[in-house]
């Protein structure tokens, strides 16, 4: 030991007598502010977080987390809408993030490496009465398996999957991916009863003993129009179109065909028959801006081929002629007519007006609230209004999407959940929306969003192979990383570094970080400096 | 794979990265950092100068394996750091006095050499002396063109927050035109600090032809690590400027201190380049550029320029002083850097 | 062993037999000859691990000497005048931070106006610099203070000044005894620094002190010098026993036994006014000379002890405090208050003005003779080129002889 001098000379590191913490008058705080992409999400996932991990290569814990809300990711990561991508923050900045395309990632990747689901640590003994095989049904029996509860399906249809099976064309969804995925729910021991409907839901639940049940029937019922037309007018619906086209690979139909409609429905049936060589024409009756189908599968569409009349209604309909009167739209937007009619050769028409639920069963439930076309909900637990009977899915909503479905089933699990345990279930309450403002945009870098390599047109319009390849790992990365982790932490190091006073604690991996207010002196630098806005500056209690 | 993939998410501009190697992410990213300068000091809320000696030294810390002596000129930096009873530094450090950093350094090193070869150490401890713009260009100035001259085994660093901090913001020969200081005040015709006054110390510690000359900011943690590290791996005199905003003395909020070195780098008012043997030999490039109004608003020291009785030349004039490091100093795209010329020379010649 | 050399060089030798590790130079007459002296030693390998800067200002000298005795270094620099007032900011660094750097002030008039020559002006200013300051009556003395000062402040940590009279001592060719390296190895080990920046025990040195402990640094540091007296005799012991030299000490008295007056003396003048006095002897004069080695720290009880008692004393000051009087004279009071002996200042010898036997035969035959009525006189001062300015000037004219305080008051009021 040196001989130190007085006063002059002092030992190292003494400072930390020093508590600085007290001139605070101002304190930071972490926020965890609610992603839009989240907030978006009508399955609710947790899309930041498992972009989060994906971005890091750890795909199985990015799909666990992504399967915590959602149990068909490779089916999703096909046809989901993604409008959570319309709301991503990096919008602002570039393009947004391929979310869809990850997650579909993610969602083969699984299949790939065969993960399973994890079976429930203990059975509650409590059985569950899941009436549709549909995403609802699916979704909800997955959940409620994870509680422990047992499950049984029953579905009308020839083999589970509802309309992601008998609605939606295979270039978009191959059935092998949606049988792993329905597979690997039964993996976890929900069972699956196909072909028997169910007419008397009261007696079926009193019979087999089931606790709860949740309809999850689906709107099956294709929606009709009425069109004056001959005897010999070939007029089919969109339904059983794509069901035979899904039953037989092939469907006898014609080579011009009108496909009348523009919602989703209609844009899928009009690519499927080009590609078995038809010739579709979609006529609609508002314009391209009101159409409701999603606007990549229309650009899709487009870029095939198909025409579409626009601003256009089937009036009247002959053996291979349809009379079409123009639209024009009043200033409420709604479709008016003109009297002004036209002449379009056509030799079928295919109805894709939108789907009805089949209320046979329904009718029987006594008490049950209805209104117009679905069931009435409690939009927190997701009980109708019988005691004990949820419902979800398009049986229950006019937002009939399978992303839709799949959160509502998800909800009506969590309902039924607590509906057993003798409460009532409540949606825990959101945080805060994290804004584009709240960010520090200059640490980001631009990059463009990867654009998912497409099959050649010509290809696509004759093949029912996918249309969109998944993204490479690499790709996959890229996009994952390209997440600006909006409102939450993704261990950047920034505040941990920017700290004048040295009074941000890296905890390490995953941990994150926390505010030492022994020495912060209440700067704001950390917060300035986050950039992903998750420090917030809050007066300091004095 | 990982590592071959672009950081889009946060590029190589934030501390860390939990997606990069810890090798390659940077020192203060770390949590074994050194911490050289340790909490507990006296700094004022968000003072620029304890986070840029802090990334500094620890930078210097890590590349000499901790074989590492300080000398501290007078100033902020030295009174916040080491009042009785208490010093934040955990390293060798030591204070003299104002204007002889640079000089106990020269010494330092001199007796750290001698005592190495006396005692058949292969290396002897390597020594940094330090102070703020006013130690450095004014005061220390002599002693410093001398270690400079004698190419001294010394790296001197300067925090440039462009003022006498310590004493009450008076202007040093950092300060910029029109800069509100206590000696430079917001009155007569010409408010703030003089046009055509102050000198550019980068470019006169290359014109000594001094093996390694820098300048960096808060603002670019990376950067700044890799100058340190890179100065550390050159033996002879080697001078490091590192512009430090003071909230303070700019009458900058407390938290803006990051967010101005960035603007002053991305409206190229303070010019980011590298120079080995009196060469420039790296620029950092704006990645943003920005109008110099932009850094003028978020401070109270340029006040006038800003509010409803600016002048509007005046701002016109500074932005002109960008532009003219932009081009002298290629900090735009794929230009490159002219023969670089004291930015007080085009004040002057306009004087003029 | 014995050489006929330059003072310069033999104080340049006696340096580098304390094997210092950083010498710093920047030229300054008349302290040159000793650096570039020892610029050669270090070049040519006969002072070996040892760094030899030039720097380009004395401001610098006493910095670079500070950052090397913080890094643990003997080390030894040297300058005079200007240059001593242009360290000083630095050479209170030194002293506050305990650093035992040597350094020789080769002593000479400060300018305004500029005068190269020798007085003590230069390292009187720095009375109060906290450092120790030890004058040399001859070049012997010099090569032996020096070597003595290194362990001098090693031992008491703080910086030493060895001030040695410019070109009188520094330019002067004698015959020298310069001891050899084995005896000087012997008598000074090597340097272990009581505290120094390395990186196994790092410390922070230098901090601000507040009012809080600032009185009792300072009180410490007067309490170095306390032991510093002990200190400077005990080494000097030391060294006289190893080496037979006679130097050193807190301060050496010639003649002093039953001396009816005795004069007090700072450096070279004293080996002039030894001369004299032994011719005033044969006049059957009987005037001691004490030879005052240590300045700082002033040794008063020795300086009592010396005085004994004699009546009379007259301080033959080579620079005086404007306004006020003489230097040395208020600290020789002090050492003699409550004694009825006699103090007075007398003023000889500034910017170079000679010394000779004369003037001090001068000196001691005005002092027995009473002349000496005041305090503070100039003695060697010249009336007629002072009235060559005052005449003409102001109509004033001074009487030939030395003039004290009262004419130049009553001057300044005619």
């Amino acid at each position: 030991m040196m001989n130190k001098a007085f006063a002059v000379t002092l030992d190292p590191a003494t400072s930390l007598q020093n508590h600085t913490g007290s001139w605070r008058t101002l304190r930071p705080v972490n926020v965890f502010k609610l992603p839009p992409c989240n907030n978006q999400c009508p399955a609710g996932e947790n899309i930041q977080q498992w972009l989060f991990y994906a971005a890091e290569g750890d795909y199985e814990h990015a799909w666990r987390i992504l399967t915590e809300e959602n149990p068909l990711p490779a089916c999703m990561g096909r046809v989901c809408y993604h409008t959570c991508e319309g709301k991503c923050n990096r919008g602002f900045l570039d393009e947004s993030v391929g979310i869809n395309s990850v997650e579909r990632f993610l969602g083969d990747y699984a299949i790939e490496h065969n993960l399973a689901f994890k079976r429930p640590s203990k059975e509650t003994g409590k059985k569950i009465l899941v009436i549709g095989a549909g995403p609802a049904g699916l979704s909800a029996a997955y959940q409620l398996r994870r509680f422990g509860h047992s499950v049984h399906i029953v579905e009308a249809a020839k083999e589970a999957g509802g309309m992601m099976r008998y609605g939606i064309p295979t270039y978009r969804l191959p059935r092998n991916i949606l049988d792993a995925e329905i597979k690997r729910i039964t993996d976890m021991g929900v069972t699956i009863e196909c072909g028997r409907k169910i007419e008397d839901i009261e007696a079926e639940k009193k019979n087999g003993k089931y606790d709860a049940v949740i309809l999850g029937l689906g709107a099956s019922v294709s929606a009709g129009a009425d069109i004056p037309q001959g005897d010999t007018t070939h007029v089919l619906n969109a339904l059983s179109v794509l069901g035979q086209i899904e039953t037989t690979g092939e469907i006898e139909i014609a080579r011009r065909v009108t496909v009348y409609g523009g919602g989703n429905t209609a844009v899928d049936v009009a690519r499927s028959l080009r590609r078995i060589g038809a010739e579709p024409v979609i006529v609609y009756r508002r314009n391209r801006e009101k159409m409701r189908a999603n606007a990549e599968e229309m650009d899709a569409a487009i870029a095939e081929g198909i025409q579409v009349k626009w601003l256009s209604t089937i009036s009247e309909a002959s053996k291979d002629a349809l009379k079409i009167e123009k639209m024009v739209l009043d200033e409420n937007g709604k479709p008016q007519p003109t009297g002004q009619f036209e002449e379009l050769p056509s030799d079928a028409v295919v109805l894709a007006l939108g789907q009805n639920v089949d209320k046979t069963a329904l009718s029987k439930l006594q008490n049950l609230q209805m209104e117009k076309d679905s069931v009435v909900v409690n939009n927190e637990t997701m009980m109708t209004s019988i005691d004990g009977i949820f419902a979800a899915g398009d049986v229950a909503t006019n937002d009939r999407t399978v992303t839709h479905a799949i959160g509502m089933g998800k909800n009506a699990a969590r309902g039924v959940n607590a509906f057993l345990n003798g409460s009532t279930y409540k949606k825990p309450q959101k945080h805060d929306l994290a804004k584009f403002e709240d960010m520090h945009p200059w640490y980001y870098t631009d990059a463009p969003k990867t654009v998912r390599q497409e099959l050649e047109v010509a290809r696509r319009s004759n093949t029912f192979d996918e249309v969109q390849f998944g993204l490479t790992e690499e790709n996959a990365i890229f996009e994952a990383r390209r997440c600006l982790s909006c409102g939450n932490c993704m261990e950047c190091d920034n505040c941990y570094g920017v700290c004048p006073d040295s009074a941000v604690v890296k905890l390490g991996p995953g941990k994150g970080y926390e505010f030492n207010y022994d020495y912060c002196k209440g700067c704001g630098v950390c917060a300035q400096e986050c950039p992903c806005g998750h420090i917030k500056m809050v007066p300091e209690q004095i | 794979m990982l590592e071959q993939i672009k950081f889009y998410q946060t590029g190589s501009n934030t501390v860390g990265n939990r997606l990069l190697n810890p090798a390659m992410r940077t020192i203060q990213a770390s949590t074994d950092r050194p911490n050289g300068l340790i909490s507990g000091h006296r700094a004022c809320q968000g003072c620029g100068e304890a986070l840029g000696a802090r990334y500094a030294i620890d930078a210097a810390l890590k590349a000499t394996n901790g074989q590492l002596m300080v000398v501290n000129a007078t100033g902020c930096l030295e009174v916040f750091s080491t009042p009785y009873p208490e010093s934040a530094w955990k390293l060798p450090w030591v204070h003299s006095l104002f204007g002889n950093a640079a000089a106990v350094g020269s010494g330092l090193a001199a007796a750290a050499q001698v005592l190495a070869k006396r005692n058949g150490d292969a290396n002897a401890p390597r020594i940094i002396a330090q102070g703020g713009d006013g130690g450095t260009t004014d005061i220390g100035f002599g002693a410093l063109s001398g270690m400079f001259d004698r190419n001294d085994d010394v790296l001197y660093i300067c925090y440039d927050n462009e003022a006498y901090m310590n004493t009450g913001v008076q202007r040093s020969s950092a300060t910029p035109p029109s800069a509100r200081t206590a000696t430079t005040q917001l009155v007569g015709d010409h408010p703030g600090a003089d046009w055509g006054k102050g000198k550019d110390l980068p470019l006169i510690a290359m014109a000594h032809g001094i093996p390694y000359v820098a300048t960096a900011t808060v603002a670019d943690l990376r950067d700044l690590e890799n100058k340190v590290t890179k100065a550390m791996s050159f033996h002879g005199a080697r001078y490091i400027q590192i512009l430090v905003p003071c909230p303070l003395g700019w009458g900058l909020a407390s938290n803006s201190t990051v967010s101005a070195a960035r603007m002053a780098m991305e409206t190229g008012f303070f010019p980011v380049y590298e120079a080995e043997y009196g060469k420039i030999t790296s620029v950092r490039k704006i990645r943003q550029k920005q109008p110099v109004l932009n850094y003028l608003k978020m401070q109270r020291r340029y006040a006038h320029l800003t509010g409803k009785k600016a002048d509007p030349n005046v701002v016109a004039r500074l932005q002109a002083l960008c532009d003219a490091n932009i081009k002298n100093f290629g900090l735009l795209g794929d230009d490159e850097p002219n023969a670089p010329v004291a930015i007080q020379a085009y004040e002057r010649s306009q004087a003029v | 062993m014995l050489e006929q050399i330059e003072g310069s060089l033999g104080v340049a030798k006696a340096v580098a037999l304390c094997r210092p590790g950083v010498v710093c130079a920047y030229p300054i007459s008349p302290q040159t000859h000793i650096v570039e002296n020892l610029g050669k030693f270090v070049k040519n390998g006969e002072l070996k691990d040892c760094d030899f800067l030039n720097v380009e200002s004395e401001f610098s000298a006493i910095s670079v000497s500070i950052g090397s005795e913080v890094g643990g270094a003997r080390t030894y620099t040297a300058t005079a005048s200007q240059g001593l007032l242009f360290m000083t900011e630095g050479i209170y660094s030194a002293s506050g931070l305990g650093l035992p750097i040597v350094m020789t002030v080769a002593s000479r008039a400060i300018g305004g106006p500029i005068n190269i020559w020798n007085d003590h002006s230069d390292s009187l200013s720095q009375r109060d610099s906290g450092w120790l300051q030890l004058f040399c009556e001859s070049n012997q003395d010099a090569v032996d203070t020096h070597i003595m000062a290194f362990k001098i402040a090693e031992k008491v940590g703080l910086p030493v000044m060895v001030c040695m009279d410019g070109f009188v001592l520094t330019h002067a060719f004698e015959r020298l005894d310069i001891p050899s390296q084995e005896t000087v190895d012997k008598f000074l080990k090597p340097y272990e620094p009581k505290e120094y920046l390395n990186t196994k025990e790092p410390v922070s040195i230098g901090a601000m002190v507040g009012p809080e402990a600032f009185t009792e640094v300072r009180l410490l540091q007067q309490r170095k010098m306390a032991k510093a007296l002990d200190v400077i005799e005990e080494v000097t012991k030391e060294y006289r026993e190893l080496t037979g030299s006679k130097s050193g000490g807190l301060l050496d008295c010639y003649n002093c036994e039953n001396a009816d007056l005795k004069l007090i003396i700072l450096g070279s003048t004293v080996g002039t006014a030894k001369d004299e006095i032994d011719r005033l002897k044969a006049e059957g004069i009987n005037v001691g000379i004490i030879s005052l080695k240590s300045f700082r720290p002033f040794p008063y009880a020795a300086i009592k002890e010396a005085i004994g008692d004699t009546k009379q004393v007259i301080c033959v000051e080579r620079a005086f405090s404007f306004g006020a009087r003489g230097i040395i004279c208020p600290e020789v009071k002090r050492a003699v208050e409550g004694t009825s002996c006699d103090v007075k200042t007398v003023v000889a010898g500034l910017g170079g003005r000679p010394i000779f036997g004369t003037t001090i035969n001068g000196i001691v035959k005005d002092a027995l003779a009473g002349k000496f009525t005041e305090e503070f006189t100039f003695f060697d001062v010249n009336a007629d080129v002072l009235n060559s300015y005052t005449q003409k000037h102001e109509g004033v004219t001074f009487n030939k002889g030395p003039i004290n305080q009262s004419a130049i008051e009553k001057s300044v009021k005619a």
